[in-house]
């Protein structure tokens, strides 16, 4: 039983370090929604075992703690793949902030006379408006 | 290239029909190519505008770049080619231009060339003309594994483009105002996007793509790479890029006109 504690206990920590980092604005909450889901999982486990051997039964997975392996895998997986994506996502608008970035800076060359005049010097945007 | 006649001023075709010209250079760390490079195009090329995209360059290039009527755009982070012509795109798409052409910044593509992708864009109602490098014209040549990776994307793209398309891999392209536009919005940053996806997004949008023989220069530095391993993980990755730029959905329809 001092092992179910010591997981639980663990979970309160984590927790709270999750709260943590929320207050501070240091994590997103659509980070940490996910983690704050395994705890809570984390927990029920720890205080009900005898669910994880039903569970382990029901599925057909002789030794229960492989099943927690396999999800505990499984979480892990999908966690990596949201970065991944979320990283993809960033990097788009990283691109799209240094294209603006670089082409402000020629406006300003281009208006300050610093950059050569172009062959005929009109801007859509400009006549857009 | 010490060897090589002065350069001819060339005249843009039919006098206008064009309409503005962009030559967009997307240059990494090409301080010792790009100063030749462009002094070449300026003289060869006195009606075009000169947009070099400095990409990131941790050496000189933004300075050297800043000569004669050049036009830099300096991006403060390397985005990779791709990245660096979706920026130029962009900027042809905001100043109007008719017609943006892409170089390689080290030399390979002869400026006298650019008319005729001109012409060719003209001639056949094309959005997007590649120039291609032929076997017999210039010094080009590859084997092994990026020979075969080679063959097999111009198989597969001339069948996605509905054209006979030779040279996939070629950075010398020119493209109208349609393809500006889409170019501005899709142009891939990932690895062969430049080349390989770039054309696939432009035939699976509705745009005509031609391509037209030129001629190329030898590289300023360095010889295309013969490892078998390095053509190996070239044609992996060719397939790759290939399998998904094929799949995946096509988010811009340019109306045919």
């Amino acid at each position: 039983m001092r092992l179910y504690g010591l997981a639980l206990a663990t979970c309160v920590v984590v927790v709270l370090f999750l709260f943590m980092l929320l207050r501070t604005r240091r994590m997103k909450e659509k980070y940490a929604a996910i983690w704050l889901a395994l705890v809570v999982a984390v927990c029920v486990v720890g205080l009900f075992p005898s669910a994880v051997a039903a569970t382990a039964r029901a599925v057909g997975v002789a030794t229960p703690s492989n099943l927690l392996f396999a999800a505990a895998l499984a979480v892990l997986f999908c966690v990596c793949i949201q970065l991944s994506v979320e990283l993809s996502t960033i990097e788009e608008e990283t691109r799209t902030l240094t294209e603006e970035v670089a082409m402000l800076r020629l406006d300003l060359e281009t208006s300050r006379g610093v950059a050569p005049p172009t062959s005929t010097a009109h801007d859509v945007e400009e006549e857009q408006e | 290239m010490s060897e090589q006649p002065e350069p001819l001023s060339v005249e843009p075709p039919e006098d206008g029909a064009a309409g503005r010209v962009l030559i967009i250079l997307p240059a990494w760390n090409e301080q010792e190519a790009l100063p030749a490079v462009l002094d070449d195009l300026m003289e060869t090329l006195p009606w075009v505008d000169v947009l070099v995209v400095n990409d990131g360059s941790t050496d000189r290039t933004g300075e050297v770049a800043r000569r004669g009527r050049t036009l830099v755009l300096d991006l403060p982070i390397n985005l990779g080619v791709g990245g660096a012509m979706r920026a130029g795109y962009k900027y042809a798409r905001a100043k109007g231009y008719d017609v943006a052409v892409q170089l390689d910044a080290d030399g390979q593509h002869d400026p006298q060339e650019v008319p005729r992708l001109l012409e060719t864009m003209l001639a056949e109602g094309a959005d997007v003309v590649i120039g291609a490098r032929f076997a017999g014209e210039g010094t080009y040549s590859v084997r092994g594994p990026r020979r075969w990776a080679m063959r097999l994307l111009s198989v597969v793209l001339s069948r996605v483009a509905g054209t006979r398309l030779t040279d996939t891999t070629s950075g010398f392209k020119a493209a109208n105002r349609r393809a500006i536009e889409l170019f501005a919005r899709e142009y891939p940053a990932e690895y062969l996007g430049d080349t390989v996806e770039s054309l696939v997004i432009s035939a699976r949008s509705g745009l005509l793509v031609r391509q037209v023989g030129v001629s190329m220069r030898p590289r300023a530095g360095g010889t295309p790479s013969h490892n078998p391993a390095l053509a190996a993980l070239f044609l992996a990755r060719a397939l790759l890029a290939l399998l998904i730029a094929l799949t995946r959905p096509v988010t811009t329809r340019i109306e045919t006109s």
